[in-house]
C-alpha cells in the first residue's frame, strides 16, 4: 500500500484541546476534588490557548482539509469555534462559586465541559456525516453527565436521564437519515455529496434521509416540534449547567445545521427549505406563547431559547449567504446576552439558598440597582428593542428572509417577537414597580459581576461599533458558500 | 447458490422474528434471550456477505458483553414491567397510526428506488479486492490510516463515557478500612518488633 501523508496542521487546536483535557484529568486525579478551582482555571486557560492556536493555524479566509477530508477548517468554523470557546469558558467561570456552595465540588466538572467543547469544535468542523456524528456524540455524552452531576438530587438526575433518553432517540434518527443519504448517494463526504447532487433529479429516498437528518439536528437545537425536553432539562439541571446548555452547544448545533444544509445539500435548497420554514415558525410562535405563564425563570429561559432558535433558523431558511451571515450574527449576540442573563440568575440567592421564581426578582431595582439595570438591558435586548444588540440580530435575519421572498416567515417573526416582548417586559415591570418580597443576598461574587458587566456593556454598546462582528460573520458565511 | 439463498432467508427470517419477540415477550429475560438470537443470526448474515471479522466481533462483543450486561441489569433491577406496560393499549391507536404512516413511506421509498448513475462512481473503494487481503486486514488498513480521525474521536467518546460512569456512580464510603500496600511494604522489623528482656516470673 502506498504511503500517504496525514494532514494534521488544520486540526492542531483540537488536538491540543484533547491533550489538555487528558492532562487536566491527571491533575485532577492526583490532587483530588480540592483541585476544582485550579482545574477550572487551567481549562479556561487551555481554551484561551486553543483560540490563539486557531488564529495561528487557520486564520481568516483559508479553507483547509485535514485527516483525509474528514475535518475542515475554514472561516465559518473559526467564527463558530471562537464563540463556542467563549461560551464554555464563561460557563466554567460561572460554575465555580455555585459548585462550592452547593457541595458539588467535583474536579471532573470542568473537564467534562472541556470535552463537550472539543465535541462542539469537531461538530462545526465536520466534513462528513460520520465525523459529524462522532463530534455530536462526544458533545452530547459529556452534556448528559453534566446535567446529572448533582446525582443526589432527584431533579438533576431526572434531567440527565430525560436528556439522555431523548438525545439517544434523536441520535438514532440522525443515524437513520445518514444511512439513507449514504444509501442513495454512495458517499458520506460533504464535498462529494455536493458534487453528486448538482443535477435536478432528487430521489425520494434522499429526501427522506434529509428529513430524518434534520429531525435529529432539530432535536439538538431544540426547535419545535422537537423541543419537549428543553424546559424540563433546563429546569432540572444545575443552573450553571443550564447556562452552558443555552449557550455554546446551541451555537454549535445551529452552525452544524447550517453547514449540513448548505454544504452538501446547497444545490437542492427548495427540497429542504420548507422544513426549516415550518420548524422556524413553530419555534417562534411556541417560544412566544408558552413562556407567558411561566413562573420559574429557568423554564422561562428555556422557552425563550426555543423562540430564539426559531429566529436564528429564519436565516437558514433563506438559504443564502446573507441568511447565514444573519444566523451567525444572531447567535453571537444571543450567546452573550444569554450568558449575562444566566450570571444574574446565578446571583439569585436568598439567605444562601438558590431561588428560581420570577417573583423573587420583585423590587430588584431597590435592592440591587446595578443588577436590575443589567437585567433590564438583557431583557430589552432579547425582546429586540433598538438600539440594543438583540435588535440587530433580528434585523439581519429578517432582512435575509425578505430578500429570499419569505414574507410570511418575516411577518410571523415580527408578530411573535412583539408577543414575546410581553414576558420580557413583565420581568422589567416586576423589578421596577413591585415591592421586594425576599431580599436577595449581597454581595455577588466577583466573577459574576465581571461577566454581567462585560456582557451588559457589549449588549448596550454593540450599535456603536458593530463592524468587527458583522465583517467576521460576512466572511465566515462567504467561506461556507465558497467551499 | 441455492444453499446461500436458503441460508440468507433462514437467517433473515429468524432475525426478524426474534426482533419481534424482543418487544412482544412478556418476560424481560426472554426479551434479552431473543435479542441474543437476533445477534447470532445477524452474524450469520455477515458471514454470508463475506465479512467474517464483523460476524465474530458481533458475537464476541454483542452477545458476549452487551447482552450479558443487559441480562444482569434486567435480573438485578427490580422493575415492574407489567406496570410499565399499562399505558400500552391507551397509546396503541396513535402508535399504530404512526407505524402505518412510516410503513407507507417506506413502501414509497422502496417503490421509487432510484440510484443515480453517479452513485456507484463516487462510492469510496479504499480497500483492495477480497482475493488480495482478508477482510480483517482490509478493515485495519483503513481504520488506522484513512479513518484515524474517527478512530481517535471514538476513543475520546469512550473516555468521556468512562469519566461519566465514574462521576455518576463512584461513592467514597466512610469508615472503610483499606489495605495500604505501600505502608505494609515500608514496615521495617526495627519499627515494630521490640526485644524485651523479661525477668523470670515477672511477666511483661
Amino acid at each position: 500500500m502506498e504511503a500517504t501523508t496525514l494532514v494534521l496542521m488544520p486540526a492542531i487546536p483540537e488536538i491540543f484541546l484533547a491533550c489538555a483535557g487528558m492532562a487536566l484529568l491527571m491533575v485532577g486525579v492526583f490532587i483530588g476534588d480540592r483541585s476544582l478551582r485550579l482545574v477550572s482555571w487551567l481549562a479556561v486557560g487551555s481554551f484561551v490557548i486553543t483560540a490563539a492556536l486557531l488564529y495561528v493555524f487557520t486564520g481568516w479566509g483559508g479553507r483547509e482539509l485535514a485527516f483525509g477530508g474528514l475535518f475542515v477548517a475554514d472561516s465559518f468554523a473559526l467564527f463558530a469555534k471562537l464563540f463556542i470557546l467563549l461560551g464554555s469558558a464563561v460557563a466554567i467561570i460561572l460554575s465555580m462559586d455555585y459548585l462550592e456552595r452547593e457541595h458539588t465540588v467535583r474536579f471532573e466538572y470542568p473537564i467534562l465541559i472541556l470535552f463537550a467543547t472539543l465535541g462542539m469544535m469537531m461538530m462545526v468542523s465536520a466534513n462528513s456525516l460520520i465525523s459529524l456524528y462522532v463530534g455530536l456524540e462526544l458533545q452530547s455524552l459529556a452534556l448528559y453527565v453534566l446535567a446529572a452531576i448533582r446525582r443526589d438530587t432527584i431533579r438533576s438526575t431526572e434531567a440527565g436521564l430525560k436528556y439522555f433518553v431523548l438525545g439517544a432517540l434523536s441520535s438514532g434518527m440522525l443515524l437513520y437519515g445518514s444511512s439513507m443519504i449514504y444509501g442513495f448517494t454512495g458517499s458520506v463526504d460533504f464535498t462529494v455529496l455536493a458534487n453528486s447532487l448538482a443535477g435536478d433529479e432528487v430521489s425520494v429516498g434522499l429526501i427522506v434521509g434529509i428529513v430524518f437528518l434534520s429531525v435529529g439536528l432539530a432535536f439538538k437545537v431544540s426547535a419545535v416540534p422537537f423541543h419537549m425536553w428543553t424546559p424540563d432539562v433546563y429546569e432540572g439541571a444545575p443552573t450553571p449547567v443550564t447556562a452552558l446548555f443555552a449557550s455554546a452547544p446551541k451555537f454549535a448545533a445551529v452552525v452544524l445545521f447550517c453547514r449540513v444544509m448548505v454544504e452538501p445539500f446547497g444545490n437542492i435548497v427548495d427540497q429542504w427549505q420548507q422544513i426549516i420554514v415550518l420548524i422556524s415558525i413553530g419555534s417562534m410562535v411556541l417560544g412566544a406563547l408558552a413562556a407567558i405563564n411561566q413562573t420559574n425563570i429557568k423554564r422561562l429561559m428555556a422557552y425563550s431559547s426555543i423562540g430564539h432558535m426559531g429566529y436564528a433558523l429564519i436565516g437558514l431558511a433563506a438559504g443564502s449567504e446573507i441568511g447565514i451571515r444573519g444566523v451567525l450574527i444572531y447567535m453571537a449576540i444571543y450567546i452573550v446576552m444569554n450568558l449575562g442573563t444566566f450570571a444574574i440568575i446565578l446571583c439569585m440567592r436568598h439567605q444562601g439558598r438558590m431561588v428560581e421564581g420570577i417573583s423573587d426578582l420583585a423590587g430588584l431595582s431597590k435592592t440591587h440597582p446595578m443588577m436590575a439595570v443589567a437585567l433590564t438591558i438583557f431583557m430589552f435586548s432579547m425582546a429586540g428593542i433598538p438600539p440594543l444588540a438583540g435588535f440587530f440580530g433580528k434585523l439581519y435575519v429578517f432582512l435575509a428572509a425578505i430578500e429570499a421572498q419569505l414574507y410570511t416567515l418575516a411577518v410571523i417573526g415580527v408578530v411573535s417577537s412583539v408577543v414575546g416582548a410581553f414576558y420580557y417586559l413583565r420581568i422589567v415591570k416586576l423589578m421596577y414597580f413591585d415591592e421586594p418580597v425576599e431580599i436577595l443576598d449581597r454581595p455577588i461574587p466577583r466573577e459574576m459581576g465581571a461577566v454581567i458587566t462585560i456582557s451588559g456593556l457589549f449588549t448596550l454598546l454593540f450599535f456603536l461599533w458593530p463592524a468587527p462582528i458583522l465583517n467576521a460573520a460576512a466572511q465566515a458565511a462567504a467561506s461556507l458558500f465558497a467551499g | 447458490m441455492v444453499i446461500q439463498a436458503l441460508s440468507f432467508y433462514m437467517f433473515a427470517a429468524i432475525t426478524v422474528a426474534a426482533g419481534v419477540m424482543v418487544i412482544a415477550s412478556r418476560n424481560p429475560v426472554y426479551s434479552v434471550l431473543y435479542l441474543i438470537l437476533a445477534f447470532f443470526n445477524a452474524a450469520g448474515l455477515f458471514v454470508l456477505l463475506g465479512a467474517e471479522f464483523l460476524a465474530m466481533i458481533l458475537v464476541v462483543v454483542y452477545v458476549g458483553a452487551v447482552a450479558v450486561l443487559f441480562l444482569f441489569v434486567v435480573m438485578m433491577l427490580d422493575i415492574n414491567f407489567v406496570q410499565l406496560r399499562e399505558g400500552f393499549l391507551q397509546y396503541l391507536p396513535i402508535g399504530g397510526l404512526i407505524g402505518v404512516i412510516l410503513l407507507i413511506e417506506l413502501g414509497l421509498v422502496a417503490g421509487t428506488w432510484l440510484l443515480g448513475p453517479e452513485v456507484t462512481a463516487v462510492a469510496a473503494v479504499p480497500i483492495l479486492p477480497a482475493d488480495q487481503v482478508s477482510n480483517t486486514e482490509a478493515i485495519g488498513r483503513v481504520m488506522y490510516t484513512k479513518y484515524v480521525y474517527l478512530f481517535q474521536a471514538s476513543g475520546l467518546v469512550l473516555l468521556v463515557a468512562m469519566i461519566g460512569a465514574i462521576v455518576l456512580t463512584l461513592r467514597q464510603r466512610e469508615g472503610v478500612r483499606k489495605q495500604s500496600i505501600a505502608a505494609q511494604n515500608a514496615r521495617r522489623r526495627e519499627d515494630v518488633v521490640a526485644t524485651v528482656k523479661v525477668p523470670t516470673g515477672g511477666g511483661v
